[in-house]
């Protein structure tokens, strides 16, 4: 049995600040990822963030995955890293149980724990939606950006949320062809200056736009769109052909939540944070007084608010097992301040919506 | 399929790697998962779903979906989409849901 202060499951953009953030509160981290790398998803995102300067704004995604790295490094005696390593159990009694390389596995017992897992990509329902060739958006992300790989020649991107169009935008730098974006909301989803950049270089976007079926034997040969009404019924005649050998499907991001209810804390389903998501308190402690949770498995937002609730909840958790930064206080008040900015615009309505549901006082 | 040129991503391809897939010898580097060298090799079918044999290829490239499940070495139900390509190794389509040995 291995014992540790703090365990954290998920080597994301949330797990590093909580394990960062902890380690500064002097707690001993041991930190869990399932993959042989670290950063999550921040190491395939070639585009800058928003946000604001604390949480690196116009820098990178791979970029802030290497400062987040450099900063780990300094904390390297207070943080065991464990790699290969996929959570598999969370029990009553506080053990967790875990699986690496395949075929090792343990039991680990820490004083608190932190749960973040992330999320993981939604599917979208049409005729022969499992033909090869029809993938995540973020998936195509990974091949392109981490592997060096082209998906195909010509993609229809499903979804112009700021994923579809920041992937899109990613594809044309990889030399692919968008043929166009399409979305069955009646408006583009994702930020105007995305948008833009993406007309600019002659991409259509069909707004209110579903797919209808997709056509191929062995793989995606063909995607038929058709337009919806107002009631978000097809349109019987107003079908549109596309020649593509990729479909894109971004169609939002589910939380990864199912370490966090088989720890037996309270969960609910919440929309605005894209799934079922813990209830938590301010200092994302869940209703489990030892497991705390950061970043998409407890709700669905970016990167940016990812990082912060990880240096929050890393800062919590530390002072629950009897570690108290000697700025606590000030600490716990600046990310509180810096959550509430990221989600202060009208995109981010259903953020404080959903925020608001899930908070336990 | 492989990106030669890019404006912001430079990449350093590790040391070649030979694999076989269905009976013929491929090309991939080291540090690439099996599934991004079979991409990169044009192979987008990874395998058949289990009750209606219809052809499967990945989906989510992160080890969420279980799309691209494969017999790597002879072990079934391999994630390929986060499996590192190693020297030799042996990938096949699975038929099936595979046995534990």
């Amino acid at each position: 049995m291995i014992q540790t202060q703090l365990a954290i499951i998920g080597g994301g953009p949330a797990g590093l600040c909580a394990a960062i953030s902890a380690a500064e509160s002097g707690s001993k981290v041991l930190l869990i990822e399932r993959n042989d790398t670290l950063g999550g998803q921040l190491v395939k995102q070639t585009h800058m963030f928003f946000g604001s300067e604390k949480q690196y704004a116009s820098t990178r995604g791979i970029d802030i995955a290497k400062i987040l790295l450099d900063k780990l490094e300094e904390h390297k005696d207070n943080i065991t890293i464990m790699k290969d390593t996929t959570v598999l159990g969370i029990y009553e009694d506080g053990v967790i149980t875990a699986m690496r390389d395949e075929d090792k596995y343990m039991k680990i017992k820490p004083e608190a724990l932190i749960v973040a897992t992330g999320a993981s990509e939604k599917f979208l329902a049409f005729p022969n939606n499992d033909l090869p060739g029809i993938y995540g958006a973020g998936a195509v992300q990974t091949l392109m950006n981490v592997h060096g790989v082209k998906p195909g020649n010509k993609v229809l991107m499903v979804g112009a949320g700021n994923i579809g169009l920041i992937v899109s935008y990613q594809l044309m730098q990889a030399g692919v062809k968008v043929e166009a974006i399409i979305d069955a909301a009646p408006k583009i989803g994702g930020y105007l200056v995305h948008a833009s950049k993406i007309r600019r270089m002659g991409v259509p976007i069909y707004t209110s736009y579903t797919v209808k079926e997709a056509i191929g034997s062995d793989a995606l040969e063909k995607a038929i769109i058709w337009k919806l009404d107002e009631a978000w019924k097809p349109i019987a005649g107003s079908e549109i052909s596309f020649d593509v050998d990729v479909m894109c499907v971004s169609v939002g991001l589910t939380p990864l939540n199912e370490l966090l209810v088989m720890s037996g804390c309270e969960m609910q389903y919440i929309p605005e944070l894209s799934g079922i998501v813990p209830m938590r308190n301010e200092n994302y402690q869940t209703t489990v007084p030892h497991i705390f949770t950061a970043g998409d498995s407890c709700g669905v937002e970016e990167a940016s608010s990812a990082m912060v609730e990880g240096y929050l909840a890393g800062l919590c958790a530390s002072d629950h097992i009897g570690n108290r930064h000697p700025m606590y206080e000030e600490k716990k008040a600046d990310f509180i301040n810096q959550l509430e900015g990221l989600r202060s615009g009208p995109e981010a309505a259903h953020i404080r919506s959903g925020v608001e549901k899930s908070l336990r006082r | 399929m492989r990106i030669k040129e890019h404006p912001i991503l430079n990449f350093n391809r590790g040391k070649e790697i030979h694999f076989r897939f269905s009976g013929k010898t491929m090309i991939g580097y080291e540090g690439e998962t099996v599934a991004a060298a079979l991409h990169a090799n044009g192979v987008k079918v990874l395998g058949e779903s289990i009750e209606k044999h219809r052809p499967r290829g990945f989906y989510c490239a992160i080890g969420n979906c279980s799309s691209c499940l494969m017999e790597v070495d002879g072990v079934p139900n391999v994630k390929t989409c986060v499996t590192k390509l190693k020297e030799g190794m042996s990938v096949e389509i699975q038929k099936g849901k595979g046995e534990l040995k």
